[in-house]
């Protein structure tokens, strides 16, 4: 018998995703559940999904799950890891969810060091409620609630919520990266599992934000969605490591106490 | 006391955003969950960010807790709304103060309908507990986290600043160990050697949705038939009753024992649920007694769930002090005094 090669991943259920063609989630949803299979740690998870199209990832993931309120993925997790702090602990967001709503609680959970591993899913708009502008939309950018396009002067300019976290002191590693290529995919499950790494070494606050095409609300076809985060979103969110301080972390000379 | 009670009662989480009047609590939970090995007390960036901080230690299974007073408890019902649908347990307390808006620090009872009529979005209801001593704060707290984790439900201790200050001496529960906790088959801690769980809301479904309330609603006719407390006092010969709760009750029972001195029948009857309210001590009580006299620090909203339980079978009047005003048993009693005699007047005309 041949060795299989690539196969569904333990932790991702048999089960027909609900997203649009060409969105990003199903991506990511396999690339954690990947990561969980190979860390081992799937019977030591707690996700946290949010408010927005995510939030039915528990129907995907083998894990066990619980829905936060709208952008009150951090605090959730704060709660939960605070009390169990041997697990591995992740919320999931989307961009309205952690750069609008969510807001204090995530620059608040960056800056205590919550052991946890926050993965941002940045599709500039507001994808579950019909494409309206979020924080991360691109100036000029058309939305059902910017139509004519993102005014600066009028409705803010695209948040760099990722910078923010990096400020706070509590937080060891943020990198933007995307899943609009076959690279970047490589890529981001790489920072991903740094992310997940990082807490079972309990070095402190991990942050993921991943580029992510919605080619509903765009208006385009999934390929052309793909070159617009090549041609234009990374020009305003360029993929990069913001932050690494792993590598000289307070937490990790005491050794890893919460594995 | 409240506070003691609760690390006895095995709270091992507590998170609290500073407000007035209710500050006391959380530094005595800061000093007390650092004494503790397990024992987590956190200060949120905001209300909402600590009642869903609490959701998250419920969820993974400890006994949480946070407090507040009612400007802070506007923000934290969409935490309550999220406890009450995902039957997650946790204990809220709610010292009230002077309001809306930002009112004053001053003793209220202003809150009574959003405690009571669940205060967030949503077909739901809190259980309400409303302490009147310092003894009951802590008796009512280790039970308010016994009820929390039996029905799955959040519950709201409501007191006022007056309560929060008050010194009495308290014998205190004796602490639970870990071992003496409720076991819970449905927390979330990694699904090591089960199926993985799901803690959620969202219901897409019409029907199931609909049947999911139809549960809450069941659990909660439940609870009104089983959680009914109240207290009363010298209602046995009683001609006219005072309804009151919390610091209005002590009001009152001051002020009925100075007209019991001139001989009027006066007695108290002191719903300890506010939710469930005690119907049946209401409906036992009209059997003998034609006139009630309800009286809140606030401009009338407990008296409303007086009026269903009676009735009509009773004449149901109302006194209330709103905006941070406690009213002395002097001024009581003359209420009293002069409901009691109109009231003879007109049986004598």
């Amino acid at each position: 018998m041949a060795k299989p090669v690539f196969q569904r991943p333990r932790y991702l259920l048999n089960a027909p995703f609900h997203y649009c063609p060409g969105c990003g989630h199903s991506i990511i949803h396999r690339l954690i559940a990947e990561i969980i299979e190979e860390l081992e740690i799937g019977d030591i998870t707690i996700g946290v999904p949010p408010a927005g199209c995510a939030v039915l990832a528990y129907d995907y993931l083998d894990i066990d799950m619980a829905e936060a309120a709208h952008g009150r993925g951090p605090a959730l997790c704060t709660g939960i890891k605070r009390v169990l702090p041997d697990r591995i602990v992740f919320s999931y967001q989307g961009d309205g969810d952690i750069a609008a709503i969510g807001t204090a609680e995530t620059i608040h959970a960056a800056n205590r060091g919550e052991n946890i591993t926050v993965v941002f899913v940045n599709n500039s708009c507001y994808g579950m409620t019909g494409g309206q502008m979020a924080p991360t939309t691109l100036i000029g950018q058309e939305t059902t609630t910017t139509p004519g396009g993102r005014i600066a002067e009028r409705d803010g300019s695209p948040i760099d919520l990722s910078e923010m976290v990096a400020i706070a002191k509590g937080s060891v590693y943020i990198e933007r990266t995307s899943v609009h290529s076959v690279k970047h995919i490589v890529r981001t499950k790489k920072a991903l599992t740094k992310a997940f790494r990082n807490q079972m070494e309990g070095l402190g606050f991990s942050l993921v934000e991943i580029l992510s095409p919605c080619p509903t609300n765009w208006k385009l076809s999934p390929l052309d969605s793909c070159e617009r985060i090549e041609k234009e979103i990374m020009k305003v969110f360029p993929l990069k490591v913001i932050k690494d301080e792993t590598g000289t972390s307070r937490r990790q000379q005491g050794g890893s106490r919460h594995l | 006391m409240i506070a003691e009670s609760a690390v006895r009662a095995g709270c091992r989480f507590y998170a609290g955003y500073p407000i007035t009047p209710q500050n006391e609590l959380a530094e005595y939970m800061a000093s007390a969950m650092a004494a503790l090995d397990d024992g987590t007390f956190i200060q949120g960036e905001s209300e909402i960010a600590s009642i869903n901080m609490v959701i998250g230690a419920s969820i993974a299974g400890a006994r949480a807790m946070t407090s507040s007073s009612s400007p802070g408890l506007s923000l934290k019902q969409e935490g309550l709304s999220f406890l009450a649908a995902q039957e997650l347990p946790a204990v809220v307390v709610n010292s009230m103060r002077g309001g809306p808006g930002m009112g004053n620090i001053a003793p209220s009872q202003g809150d009574y309908f959003q405690s009571t009529r669940g205060g967030g979005h949503g077909d739901y209801r809190c259980i309400v507990l409303a302490p009147a001593s310092g003894q009951e704060m802590a008796d009512l707290t280790r039970r308010s986290f016994e009820y929390a984790d039996h029905y799955r439900s959040p519950v709201i201790m409501l007191i006022d600043g007056m309560m929060g200050q008050m010194m009495e001496p308290v014998l205190l529960p004796e602490p639970l160990a870990a071992a003496d906790l409720p076991k819970k088959n449905w927390i979330l801690d990694g699904a090591a050697g089960r199926p993985c769980r799901t803690v959620k809301s969202l219901i897409l479904d019409t029907a199931k949705e609909e049947e999911h309330n139809w549960k809450l609603f069941r659990k909660y006719e439940n609870i009104s038939k089983e959680l009914q407390m109240a207290e009363t006092y010298r209602t046995d010969d009683a001609r006219l009753v005072v309804v009151a709760y919390g610091t209005a009750a002590r009001v009152a029972k001051g002020a009925i024992k100075r007209v019991r001195e001139i001989g009027l029948k006066v007695g108290l009857l002191r719903p300890v649920t506010l939710w469930p309210f005690p119907r049946r001590a209401l409906e036992d009580a009209s059997r003998f007694v034609k006139e009630f006299l309800v009286y809140e620090m606030n401009t009338g909203q407990m008296v409303e769930d007086v009026q269903l339980s009676l009735k009509h079978r009773s004449e149901v009047h109302f006194y209330g002090r709103p905006g941070g005003v406690v009213p002395t048993p002097d001024e009581i009693a003359k209420v009293i005094t002069s409901l009691y005699y109109r009231r003879r007047l007109e049986e004598e005309a």
